[in-house]
């Protein structure tokens, strides 16, 4: 089959691979209809998350139709069927996942043994995003072998597009947990420091949730736009300062709730602290940029709540502990469980509340992935979301 | 402003990023190669190691410059080794060579207004050069106006482990 490969940084390929094959009873394989590129996986390509492997088939946001399933997926799942495959992947039996805690599975991740010494407990294993997380191979592929799909996967509806369904993988319960993590309530002014995919759905879900002002922080003009036609007001960094015009915005209060959903590769030179980040990153004496994080614990008004779905690879410096401390701010962060919430989500879809299409530019064949990565990552051509198509040469 | 102006303006921040950087790199060659005669000169006598190394921070910056496809942050760099270069010069007024140290001193303030000037146009002309290549106005997500959407799923309940902290009882002993 053909997949998308990480040959090391900054070197993704289109590669002819091993088809996959059921390895564990609870093993599915799904025939990859679409797939996309997370801004996460940007930081594979950018070669910042450590644990990479030449080889490597990358993609965790994916959909298709079931092929073939293993003996111990007990009629949970039937060849066929349509499904969204989650990125997150869940036993559904351990003490995290009855819990609702998916993405801290205790079982799904292969690799413990790595993920104990690096972080000193295990998080659950993620499609194609370093062996840290179980090495899976991803969902940017013509298949994909979903472990314990009894429990990993969503059942869709055949009178959806795929175009409509596949963000439940990620961007929209991630968006979504996101803004439910703090709790919105209609006084709230939520600030949102990055406007690419999560940080639209994120924008959306807390105007569905009811928060009093959305306020989008970005540089992209499209993005911009596009975070306003959503009903966000806009703050661009390049021209305005941000902290001025938060507190503008709420009387010199600060916004109650803040969202980091840029994470650990901040824009780099509009500010001193950017360019000593890098300059850091780049001698590998730090892993994350974390300008956002900084900003955010400075405006957010005191005891509010900063929200953090922006992934962060390791370690991150100069951050102002001491501030968040003394302001009594709560930090609310990690990997999407995204179980917890695809069932809601997906009535919201069927209903029409939401329709995540919205926030896709760019539809192209598997093939030019590579390519789209490139787009994708200096943000040229307007690109905000890029869909791959196998099907398509 | 047009695009094409725009393109102009990009052009010419980068034309003079490029000429930082030579100036950098030329700068840092005279600090390695005469060290000693430059630190008789400015009241650094004894100094030479300190100087040798501004001037191998000045190749390597220029290099940045030079070769990185945004030069922005390695030109903010050079305003940094500013900072240094007269941090140290400052300290240096008391010495045997005042009038040449202040000359230095000069020259380098001279060169930092430079650097932060075209820092700022490349700021400015990075900011311009990304006109909106289309107009994405129109994607909300939401059937209606986002307006009459604020507050569609206020139903939803967060669960017990997301609830905000709550307040504090109004009472003060």
């Amino acid at each position: 089959m053909r997949a998308l490969v990480w040959h090391g940084k900054k070197d993704i390929r289109c590669d002819t691979v091993p088809d996959p094959r059921i390895e564990d009873p609870r093993d599915a394989i799904v025939k990859v209809s679409s797939c996309a590129i997370c801004g996460s996986d940007l930081h594979l390509y950018d070669g910042f998350m450590m644990g990479m492997e030449r080889g490597d088939i990358l993609g965790h946001e994916c959909m298709g139709e079931v092929v073939e399933v293993g003996p111990g997926v007990d009629g949970k799942l039937e060849v066929g069927e349509r499904v969204v495959i989650p990125f997150t992947i869940a036993c559904g039996e351990c003490e995290q996942c009855q819990r609702g805690h998916f993405s801290v599975c205790e079982r799904s991740n292969r690799n413990q043994d790595i993920a104990k010494k690096a972080l000193g407990h295990t998080t659950a294993g993620l499609f194609g995003y370093t062996h840290l997380t179980g090495g899976y191979a991803g969902g940017q592929a013509e298949y994909v072998r979903v472990p314990f799909a009894d429990t990993t996967h969503v059942k869709v509806p055949s009178n959806l597009s795929d175009e409509q369904l596949l963000f439940l993988s990620d961007i929209l319960p991630t968006g979504w947990q996101a803004a439910v993590q703090y709790d919105i309530q209609p006084t709230d002014t939520v600030a949102i420091w990055g406007a690419g995919p999560v940080g639209q759905m994120a924008i959306r879900s807390a105007i569905l949730l009811g928060a009093k002002q959305v306020v989008a922080i970005d540089c992209v003009p499209e993005r911009l736009a596009m975070a306003k036609a959503g009903g966000a007001t806009t703050i661009d960094f390049m021209a305005d300062s941000v902290i001025e015009r938060l507190n503008e915005l709420t009387s010199g209060r600060g916004p109650e709730k803040c969202i980091d959903a840029v994470g650990m590769e901040s824009h780099v030179g509009h500010t001193l602290d950017t360019i000593y980040d890098r300059a850091k990153q780049a001698v590998f004496a730090e892993t994350g940029r974390p300008h956002v994080l900084r900003e955010m614990f400075y405006a957010c008004r005191p005891a509010g709540i900063c929200s953090v779905p922006g992934v962060y690879g390791g370690l991150v410096d100069k951050l102002p502990f001491g501030l968040a401390m003394n302001k009594g701010l709560t930090i609310r962060t990690g990997q999407t469980d995204v179980n917890r919430w695809t069932a809601d989500l997906l009535q919201r879809i069927e209903e029409g509340q939401i329709d995540p299409t919205f926030v896709i530019t760019h539809t192209v064949p598997l093939g030019e992935g590579p390519a789209m990565y490139r787009t994708f990552r200096d943000k040229e051509d307007g690109c905000v979301k890029v869909v791959l198509k196998p099907s398509l040469h | 402003m047009d695009y094409q102006q725009k393109l102009n303006r990009q052009a010419s921040a980068h034309r003079l990023a490029r000429g930082m950087g030579w100036f950098s790199i030329a700068l840092g060659l005279v600090e390695l190669a005469c060290a000693r005669p430059l630190a008789r000169a400015i009241g650094m006598r004894g100094e030479e190691p300190l100087l040798r190394f501004y001037g191998v921070r000045e190749i390597a910056t220029g290099i940045g410059v030079l070769a990185a496809r945004d030069p922005a942050p390695w030109i903010w760099g050079r305003v940094a080794g500013d900072a240094l270069d007269i941090g140290t010069l400052a300290t240096r007024l008391e010495g045997s060579r005042t009038a040449n140290t202040a000359l230095a001193l000069g020259a380098v303030l001279g060169a930092t207004a430079a650097d932060v000037a075209v820092a700022r146009q490349l700021a400015g002309a990075r900011h311009l050069s990304k006109p909106m290549v289309r107009d994405d106005s129109g994607r909300s997500g939401f059937p209606k106006p986002p307006e009459q959407m604020r507050g569609a799923a206020r139903g939803f309940r967060p669960p017990r482990d997301m609830l905000r902290p709550e307040d504090r009882p109004p009472t003060i002993h």
